[in-house]
């Protein structure tokens, strides 16, 4: 075993960078065959109306579909891992490219979507574990189940309405990249950030009330309070802590969905993110641009994954050191 | 503690109530406890025990409960507990009164480290610095008895055995030296000798700072060895309240009577001994159990059952002992194949239990049935008491016939000793001791020959317990029942036993007939279980 798998942490975080890289390679099996399962010649689409007997065998060999499957697989990882996933039939343009210009977008949207969840779960959820039964936390129910329950694409034609149209505090739509005008950033991916957060931020108000009143009924709870600690402490450090690995778990979850794409909001908002070059290149039966897609997708959710163990880890000692 | 309140009681409770929406739960019980002195709560599990001691030091927040009465501590100043503001209690409680509760596996934060844990009230009450905290902390480790109390403090509970994660919770409790120790049901969850070894540690730091304590007890027994007065509680109210000596020798309600008659004492008389040539309808031969584990420094195998042979013969109970840990419960996984044997043999008459394979296997499992030991667990919640007794039929195909399920259910319940009506029950519906019942007639519902029963009464009250007992008895006697009695006490062993096997670290430490063995025990261990059981008497009868 190499001396820095010594430590219990280290040997954990390897294990689940392990699983994560088997998972990848999966998931490149998968995206892969995409190719080869749908219906039709891929070379003759790309094709198109330019189809020429000589064009086609150009293409077919340009894109190496005429040599033997695990050939085309290998080749398809060695390309994959140094960042060449290919050139999209549709534009031209290398599929790398194509993503990379979206991922700021859809990463501003998610980080933004998310720390407003936050913002409005963590006090409401606790809030009303905390007053289980009384009428704060019926209200804090009812709004919940309001905000899970409303359509995303309603609810950013609601706050369009009210932000840019009438009180024209925020812009409508659009995107200005960060390092170019954060002032623009911000006032751009509010509205998209806040449909997105609103929404998060009440299946999770839910996730973290029950998480909290799980907690609350556990006996070193009643040891905490048998302490004299103040209310505070006792919330803060021996409630909140406890629950933060279910809540870990939803938050993980949510934000990878974001990540993945939220196709409605962005398209309500004009937003550049890939929830809406997926399904344009899905319209299209773009494949190298959906294979690449799918690919970053999951590598997303992946890393997500890796950051909540990690996190785990960090709250629980019980996984850090078993 | 200044020298003007030295007299006085510490604590005084007067006409305490507690009620739960319209319903009245405790029924103004009063009592009044010294500097140094030990108050033993005794009653059953719903008598009201707890909920008096929270009410009365304001550590209770059920929903819609009322205190009323008084409760007086009187501490640096007099303190009027009943009522008080919650920045009141909140600076008595962790201060001036400690508590102790009954799981120390869910009553450590498993998050924080046991020097956080300890250094918490020694922040918030004496206002101590982090460093002057934790070297209090290591002090208090020390006291209670936790080996390198240096690297501990920076561990966490899970990495305590169950009695360690007790001392530490002790160490929580009298960090800032309070005036008096709450200690509910403190030992209830732990192994005898364990549960011997905190008895001795609270009486010895108790004889050092002088620190009155509220013992909360099931068992008459544990707080005969620690209290030197006794308050009887039942059904919230106090039937007899009196010093222990008292208690033990002149009872005087019929209830007392009764928790006296149940405590699990050595020499009840266990069966009559079976005749030489009973013969052998369990056989065990070098029995060896191995279990891969991973640990942080890499795999390694738990040596869980070490090469244990025994024989049970035909209505005769083999009694198993040991504390946790000693590879007991798994000698009973292994017969009803939960768990693989890694070698060894055991065979029911000449059937090869290890080796049977379809129709014999399911032959075996209605010769050999289970009793586990928790009643809240081992029944689905979702299923009826007619239901779980009449799985084992059903799974079997046995008395399939119409109505002859339900007239099987019947009888089996008239057999444990419940009454027919209760077939249309939930678990919840049913309190412990008629949980296990059912789990009984569950066990008896395929005529088994064998009925493993594993810890099967060491959750229950001591009084309930007692009642499970002579079921089990009853029931061994009339069906010609073979028991094999899984067991870490001692004393309820001796009672049902007809042979005794001590087990310690999956090894065998002594094997005897159990009269032979009680009489002379020749194992330095076995010597030691029996000196951790309780007395008959108390302790301040010398």
């Amino acid at each position: 075993m190499p001396a820095f798998l010594a430590h219990p942490v280290a040997r954990f975080l390897a294990r689940r960078v392990v699983y994560s890289a088997i998972v990848l390679l999966g998931v490149m099996v998968v995206t892969f065959s995409i190719v080869h399962l749908v219906p039709g010649d891929p070379v003759r689409i790309a094709l198109g109306t330019r189809y020429t007997e000589e064009a086609y065998t150009a293409l077919r060999a340009a894109s190496g579909l005429d040599r033997p499957l695990p050939a085309q697989f290998v080749s398809y990882v060695g390309s994959a891992l140094t960042g060449d996933l290919g050139v999209s039939f549709r534009t031209g343009q290398p599929v790398a490219v194509s993503l990379a210009d979206r991922l700021p977008a859809t990463a501003s949207l998610a980080v933004v979507g998310l720390v407003i969840a936050l913002v409005i779960a963590l006090p409401l959820g606790i809030w009303a574990a905390l007053h289980e039964g009384r009428v704060s936390d019926a209200v804090i129910r009812v709004g919940s189940q309001l905000g899970v329950s409303v359509p995303d694409f309603w609810l950013g034609i609601l706050l369009i309405t009210l932000f840019a149209a009438t009180l024209g505090w925020l812009p409508s739509s659009g995107y200005t990249p960060f390092l170019e005008d954060p002032g623009g950033w911000l006032s751009h991916v509010l509205l998209p950030g806040l449909t997105v957060g609103l929404v998060a931020g009440a299946i999770m108000t839910r996730y973290i009330r029950a998480a909290v009143l799980e907690v609350v009924s556990m006996s070193y709870v009643r040891t905490a309070r048998s302490k004299g600690l103040p209310p505070r402490i006792v919330t803060l450090r021996h409630i909140l802590r406890n629950a933060l690995v279910p809540v870990l778990t939803i938050a993980g979850i949510q934000l990878a969905t974001i990540l993945g794409g939220v196709i409605v909001v962005e398209v309500v908002f004009a937003w550049p993110g890939l929830g809406r070059l997926v399904y344009d290149a899905v319209a299209a039966r773009d494949y190298p641009l959906i294979q690449g897609a799918v690919l970053l997708i999951a590598a997303m959710f992946l890393l997500v994954n890796l950051v909540v163990d990690v996190l785990y880890a960090a709250i629980d000692p019980r996984i850090r050191l078993s | 503690m200044s020298p003007e309140t030295a007299d006085g009681p510490v604590i005084e409770v007067t006409d305490l109530r507690v009620a739960i929406g319209r319903r009245e739960i405790v029924h103004g019980v009063s009592f009044a406890l010294h500097r140094g002195q030990t108050l033993g709560l005794v009653g059953e599990s719903g008598s009201g025990k707890s909920m008096t001691v929270l009410a009365a030091t304001g550590l209770l927040d059920a929903p819609a409960s009322r205190v009323t009465g008084s409760s007086v501590l009187r501490g640096a100043g007099t303190t009027q507990l009943v009522g008080a503001s919650p920045r009141t209690l909140r600076a008595v409680h962790g201060n001036e009164i400690g508590f102790v509760f009954q799981d120390p596996s869910t009553s450590l934060n498993p998050l924080l480290t046991l020097g956080r844990q300890i250094t918490e009230p020694l922040e918030v009450h004496r206002h101590l610095t982090r460093r002057a905290a934790r070297s209090r902390a290591l002090e208090l480790l020390t006291a209670v008895g936790i080996p390198d109390p240096e690297t501990r403090l920076d561990g966490y509970p899970h990495q305590l055995s169950g009695g360690q994660r007790q001392r530490v919770m002790i160490a929580v409790a009298l960090a800032c030296d309070p005036l008096m120790l709450v200690a509910d049901e403190p030992t209830t969850a732990l192994d005898v000798t364990t549960q011997a070894q905190i008895i001795e540690l609270v009486r010895d730091l108790q004889e050092r700072t002088g620190t009155a304590v509220v013992w909360i007890s099931h068992d008459l027994g544990v707080i005969g060895q620690v209290a030197d007065d006794v308050v009887v509680l039942r059904e919230g109210a106090a039937v007899e309240q009196a010093p222990i000596l008292d208690v033990v020798d002149r009872p005087r309600h019929p209830y007392t009577r009764e928790l006296l008659a149940a405590r699990p004492v050595l020499g009840h008389p266990g069966p009559a001994p079976a005749d030489a040539d009973t013969p052998v309808l369990l056989r065990a031969e070098e029995l060896d159990v191995h279990f891969p584990v991973t640990t942080p420094t890499g795999r390694s195998t738990v040596h869980a059952v070490d090469h244990v042979s025994f024989a049970v013969r035909r209505g005769c109970t083999l009694g198993i002992v040991g504390e946790s840990g000693s590879g007991k419960s798994t000698i009973a996984n292994v017969l009803t194949g939960l768990v693989r044997a890694s070698s060894g043999s055991v065979h029911l008459e000449d059937t090869d239990v290890l080796a049977a394979r379809g129709s014999a296997l399911r032959a075996l499992r209605r010769r050999i049935a289970m009793v586990f030991q928790d009643p809240f667990s081992s029944l689905d919640p979702r299923v009826r008491v007619d239901g779980a007794i009449g799985e084992p039929l059903r799974v079997h195909r046995l008395a399939a016939r119409h109505g002859g399920r339900d007239a099987r259910v019947r009888e089996l319940l008239d057999l444990v000793g419940l009454p027919e009506a209760f077939a249309s029950r939930y678990p919840h519906e049913l309190s412990g001791g008629q949980r296990q019942r059912v789990s009984i007639a569950r066990a008896l519902a395929l005529d088994p020959e064998v009925v493993i029963l594993d810890e099967s009464t060491a959750s229950l009250d001591v009084s309930i317990q007692a009642k499970v007992l002579d079921l089990l008895a009853d029931l061994q006697r009339e069906l010609g029942l073979t028991y094999l009695f899984i067991a870490h006490d001692l004393a309820v062993v001796q009672q049902m036993s007809h042979d005794v096997l001590v087990m310690q670290h999956g090894r065998t430490v002594e094997q005897r007939p159990a009269a032979a063995l009680f009489e002379a025990p020749e194992a330095d261990y076995t010597r030691r279980l029996l000196a951790a059981i309780p007395p008959a008497r108390p302790r301040v009868a010398g």
